[in-house]
């Protein structure tokens, strides 16, 4: 008796499956179904992206994460990699202990680095009230998270919280370059700079690029970092800051959850999009044997 | 002598962001140890006195009804119970990718792969308006389950059986005679420590540390994990909010209050990260070893 032929592991897979179904594919697909209907559930066409595109708040929102992405993915590139490359010149205990100190903060994500932030953002308290002051100008808090400065200080959150992590990524990445090709460089007469630049830079470009692409595609969704300077700042930084910010007061103070799907589908076309980029172009991610 | 400025260079780069990476950590550490008037006052990373961190732990606890309490308490429960869900779910789901032979298998692979590098931030909203159409928002369930699904976690043990685990093996076992549940219990389960650690550092630490999801599906304060919570601190507290600061507020939550709470609710990630990173290292040595 051998019954029915079940294909093999197969049935390793079905628990994850509902997981799968239930919250990626389902939710994307009712967010497409929301984002071209109207609240009556009749078919809207592009009208829900046309009217949050018209909305005042939705073109400043874009703006606002769009330079704070690109301040800090020009931090992460260049600091990252540069960090990475000066631990990475000679391997021993010191570069170790800095890997840690730098890995540290990464344990503060979410509200609590923005709290943290706040704290060192107030000139009557913070250890940098020195530079505060002499460098910002700023005397008061309010002066600080003054609304030109946010795209600065969330790159600057986010690359405090994030850049160790990514340090150690590439660390490794560095570590895989085979000893030989870095001893044949130096006997050749390389000065340590260009065997940085010219030999160990581009054999880490794909992690760089994974780097870039991933953290873009998070950039545009920051939400808790606006959301509590919100919350400190009695009005004086909008509710709306970000996008999801303001797909979240569509949904939540308007019930307007065709508005919200909308933005949330647009959010999500540039989340498939660097996934997509990562996937065909890193060659970092495997899907075959 | 070229050698020497530069290796002074270099030290002198990396300890300028040493600076910037660990001060506003020991800032925090010191904070709650200090009177609110003395975080204005005394050196900033100074140490103030036990009495006043016991003192800063008292109100903090007595915060409306010891919701402090609470709060870390549903954080511990939304994250554990979610990442034992990840870990049941995402170890057999990477094996059966990694050796199974069944229609669709590479079609599953891909889809995880695309909603592990989809930023998680950007489900949230379709999520609430699934949770929101089938009412299913406002519960405990309405949290562990999204955090449940943890596409990282399949690709982990996915990459780590396709790797390390010899298909040999498996075939061995079969001729011996075992089923294919008694072949993975008996094989690739016992060798799924190191990707078991992995993902349960990258799965508690994404639990833990959400703000957004469980914000949009619960509406009790009761109900909010620690990250919530403290967006709920920040906002009765007259020290970033002036305007609490009226009406004889009684809440006693100040500046090192803030920092205190701040400081507990890192701990469990802390010492995560602490664990994690010599098993992480290890782990990657034992990997270069056996090549």
């Amino acid at each position: 008796m051998r019954g029915l032929r079940v294909p093999r592991g197969l049935p390793f897979v079905l628990p994850y499956l509902p997981f799968l179904i239930v919250f990626g594919i389902a939710p994307t697909i009712y967010a497409l179904d929301l984002a071209f209907t109207n609240a009556t559930g009749g078919w809207a066409w592009f009208h829900n992206f046309v009217r949050t595109f018209d909305d005042y708040r939705f073109v400043p929102a874009f703006k606002h994460i769009l330079l704070y992405t690109s301040v800090w993915l020009a931090m992460l590139v260049v600091i990252v990699v540069g960090l990475a490359l000066l631990l990475h010149g000679r391997a021993n205990r010191v570069s170790s202990t800095f890997r840690f100190i730098f890995y540290m903060p990464g344990a503060l994500a979410g509200a609590a680095s923005v709290l943290v932030w706040l704290f060192m953002l107030d000139p009557v308290v913070s250890p940098g009230r020195f530079l505060l002051q002499h460098v910002l100008g700023a005397t008061l808090f309010a002066q600080s998270i003054a609304p030109g400065n946010l795209p600065f200080i969330f790159a600057m959150i986010a690359f405090w919280t994030g850049a160790g992590g990514w340090i150690v990524v590439m660390y490794g990445a560095l570590n895989t370059i085979p000893h030989d090709l870095e001893e044949a460089a130096r006997i050749d007469g390389a000065s340590p700079i260009q065997i940085a630049l010219r030999l160990k830079l581009p054999l880490i470009r794909k992690w760089i690029a994974y780097m870039v692409i991933l953290s873009f595609a998070t950039g545009t969704q920051l939400f808790v970092e606006p959301q509590l300077v919100n919350e400190a700042s009695l009005g004086l930084v909008p509710d709306t800051w970000s996008p999801n910010q303001l797909a979240y007061q569509l949904a939540f103070r308007y019930a307007d959850f065709n508005g919200a799907a909308a933005i949330a589908v647009d959010l999500l076309f540039i989340g498939l999009v660097g996934a997509f980029l990562i996937v065909t172009r890193t060659g970092l991610f495997r899907t075959d044997d | 002598m070229l050698r020497l400025p530069a290796l002074t260079l270099r030290l002198a780069i990396l300890s300028a962001f040493a600076v910037f990476f660990a001060v506003p950590v020991l800032w925090l550490i010191l904070a709650p140890t200090k009177a609110d008037s003395a975080l204005v006052t005394a050196s900033p990373l100074s140490f103030g006195s036990f009495h006043q961190l016991s003192l800063a732990w008292h109100h903090l606890d007595r915060f409306s009804d010891h919701i402090y309490r609470r709060w870390i308490y549903n954080s511990l429960y939304y994250a554990l119970s979610a990442t034992a869900i990840t870990l049941a779910v995402s170890v057999p789901a990477g094996y059966g990718l990694a050796f199974g032979k069944f229609p669709g298998r590479r079609l599953l692979l891909s889809l995880t792969l695309v909603v592990m590098i989809i930023p998680a931030a950007a489900l949230v909203l379709p999520i609430f308006l699934e949770l929101n159409a089938m009412h299913l928002l406002g519960r405990s369930l309405s949290v562990i389950l999204p955090f449940s699904f943890f596409p990282f976690g399949v690709y982990l043990a996915y990459i780590y059986y396709a790797t390390a685990l010899p298909p040999g093996l498996l075939d061995a076992a079969r001729v011996d005679g075992c089923s294919e549940v008694q072949t993975f219990v008996r094989v690739a389960l016992p060798l799924a420590k190191p990707v078991v650690a992995l993902v349960f550092f990258f799965s508690f630490v994404a639990d833990w540390n959400n703000f957004f999801l469980p914000l949009t599906v619960l509406a009790d304060s009761n109900q909010y994990p620690i990250q919530v919570g403290l967006s709920d601190l920040l906002s009765s507290t007259p020290s970033f909010n002036p305007a609490q600061g009226g009406g004889g507020q009684t809440v006693d939550i100040f500046r090192p209050e803030l920092a205190l709470a701040t400081l507990i609710a890192i701990v469990p990630v802390a010492i995560v990260f602490l664990v994690s990173q010599r098993a992480l290292v290890r782990g990657l040595v034992g990997g270069a070893v056996k090549e």
